[in-house]
């Protein structure tokens, strides 16, 4: 059985009035199927409000659902006693670097976690050295949060959220407020996680161009899983994703066009290297 | 300008003192001031002085930094002395217009003087030599007693520690919003005091909304990190004493008991 598994998931916010009648009901989740195996590399996509956000926070059982099930790891998530295991079982990482850092110091924020769920303390000192090893962060480990850039800060709630040993890991638009170099650096320490601990990585993002190496790419719209597939049958459905509207990476785009237009490009190119070689091919055989 | 506040301000060096457990440090603090406000006579004095110098010169922290604390509460210390001064009756000294300064006046002005300088001295010893978490957590540890009555002292602490936490994030953005409004022509040096608060407004307000969603972000991601209250926690740096924290101990319950002695046997010059 997957990791993550939901059915028929449904996720409604409720607004209520003073008075506590109903006054609106937004469906941000709308009868979800997912199924994720462990060790898998996922990617969701989906514009703001597309729901994508709201489905990160329910495999956290920081939210719970309105209807359906979501299990994590065999556990239901609207239990109330498996709320603690379901949490770390799948860590998870935000957007807002600053918000999400307890500690004044590096490595007593990577020890949060560990804390809170009872590891003794010559354990904590071993994982947290592991883990800030793992995020390559371990020469920061007395400085202060305050001090780092966007990216190191991100890389350390990694770290955080990877001191607890989970076997998923959820990130919830990590690089949003990141420069392009924090932005490289988180994923690729995403990537790391996955392909050397084994960790399931679910990245929730907007950036097309981090999706590229994942290994299945899930695109969401208005609260309902619309795409599914590996980033090359994503990509190459192009006019699908500009209806949802989703930016495609320029090279997927220039390669669209290019075939459109008559010359022998394949379907899906994701990397610029691949564009130039089709191209070259092409040339070779028309010149 | 507003970057410039440090609370705390820890001094780092590596010292006997620093390395104390903070709750020793707590605690002989705690019977520092008491022992200011309880002595009698010269010789306590000269004891206490001795005792407080061979704390600063183990500290290794500088003496201009301890004194630096001092510029704060001089108009503090003046006024209690004035009052101490004119206001205490007793044996006449001099006497102008409507002032007179009386024997008993005098010294209770200058041990007032005395009193607060090394109050202040004292706490500052603690807080350059103590990080504000160590702090933290040696109240927390010390005031732990106290939640079998019911208070909740881990969530203090934890409370304290995120709000040293984000001190410096909260100053970033307030200044960040003060320039953003004196971008769009806000204007917040010029009028009167009540027109300078009117202005604050702007500023207040945006810094309040974000503090709100910060703490909000802040809860969430405390859960997700599965965060539930004190219970089964274990520590990543727990406090325990070592053989320097019972001596230290030691020498201050020493202190005390002279200071004591001294107040029964050598009452001398009161």
């Amino acid at each position: 059985m997957g990791i993550i598994k939901a059915r028929q998931l449904v996720h409604e916010y409720i607004r209520r009035d003073e008075e506590g009648n109903v006054e609106s009901i937004q469906t941000a989740l709308d009868h979800v199927d997912l199924d994720v195996q462990a060790g898998e590399f996922i990617a969701i996509l989906g514009h703001n409000g597309s729901g994508k956000s709201t489905l990160a926070k329910h495999i956290n059982a920081l939210l719970s659902p309105s209807e359906g099930s979501l299990w994590v790891d065999g556990k239901d998530v609207s239990e109330e006693e498996n709320i603690l295991a379901v949490r770390q079982t799948a860590g998870m990482v935000f957007q807002n670097p600053d918000n999400q850092i307890i500690a004044s110091v590096v490595e007593e924020d990577v020890g949060f976690g560990p804390e809170n769920i009872g590891v003794p303390t010559d354990e904590i000192w071993r994982r947290v050295e592991e883990s800030l090893g793992a995020v390559g962060m371990l020469k920061y480990r007395h400085h202060s949060p305050n001090k780092l850039s966007g990216g190191q800060k991100q890389r350390v709630a990694i770290a955080g959220v990877v001191a607890m040993q989970p076997k998923c890991i959820v990130l919830d638009e990590p690089t949003a407020m990141l420069d392009p170099n924090g932005r490289k650096e988180v994923i690729r320490t995403a990537h790391e996680l996955n392909e050397k601990k084994g960790v399931t990585i679910i990245l929730i993002t907007h950036y097309m161009e981090e999706v590229v190496d994942a290994d299945k790419v899930i695109v969401m719209d208005a609260g309902k899983v619309v795409m599914q597939g590996t980033p090359r049958e994503i990509f190459s459905q192009v006019g699908k994703l500009k209806e949802y509207r989703l930016d495609v990476p320029q090279v997927t785009i220039l390669a669209d066009l290019l075939r459109q237009s008559g010359i022998d490009v394949p379907i899906g190119v994701l990397r610029r290297e691949e564009l130039v070689d089709a191209i070259l091919r092409a040339a070779q055989i028309t010149g | 300008m507003l970057r410039d506040i440090t609370l705390g301000q820890y001094y780092p060096a590596d010292s006997v003192i620093h390395k104390l457990d903070p709750r020793v440090k707590l605690f002989g603090t705690m019977i520092y001031i008491i022992s200011l406000f309880c002595f009698r006579g010269i010789a306590a004095l000269a004891i206490a002085t001795v005792f407080m110098f061979v704390v600063i010169k183990l500290s290794k922290v500088p003496f201009k930094f301890m004194v630096k604390g001092l510029k704060a509460i001089m108009i503090l210390m003046l006024i209690t002395a004035a009052f101490n001064l004119f206001l205490t009756p007793g044996e006449e000294l001099v006497s102008f217009w409507v002032f007179t300064i009386t024997k008993e006046g005098l010294t209770n002005a200058v041990l007032m003087a005395i009193r607060l300088t090394y109050l202040i001295l004292g706490t500052s010893v603690m807080t350059l030599t103590t990080t504000p978490n160590q702090l933290t957590d040696g109240l927390e540890k010390s005031l732990m007693p106290l939640s079998k009555i019911g208070i909740p002292v881990h969530a203090i602490a934890m409370m304290m520690s995120i709000a040293l936490r984000f001190i410096p994030i909260l100053i970033e953005e307030t200044d960040k919003i003060m320039k953003a409004q004196m971008a769009r022509g806000a204007d917040f040096e010029s009028g009167n005091l009540l027109k300078k608060v009117k202005n604050m407004i702007p500023l207040l307000v945006p810094l309040f909304v974000s503090a709100f969603r910060r703490a909000d972000d802040l809860a969430m991601a405390m859960e997700a990190r599965c965060y539930n209250g004190g219970e089964g926690r274990t520590k990543m740096k727990p406090l325990h004493y070592e053989g320097r924290d019972r001596l230290a101990y030691l020498v201050v319950l020493a202190y005390f008991v002279l200071i004591l002695v001294c107040r029964i046997f050598l009452r001398w010059p009161q």
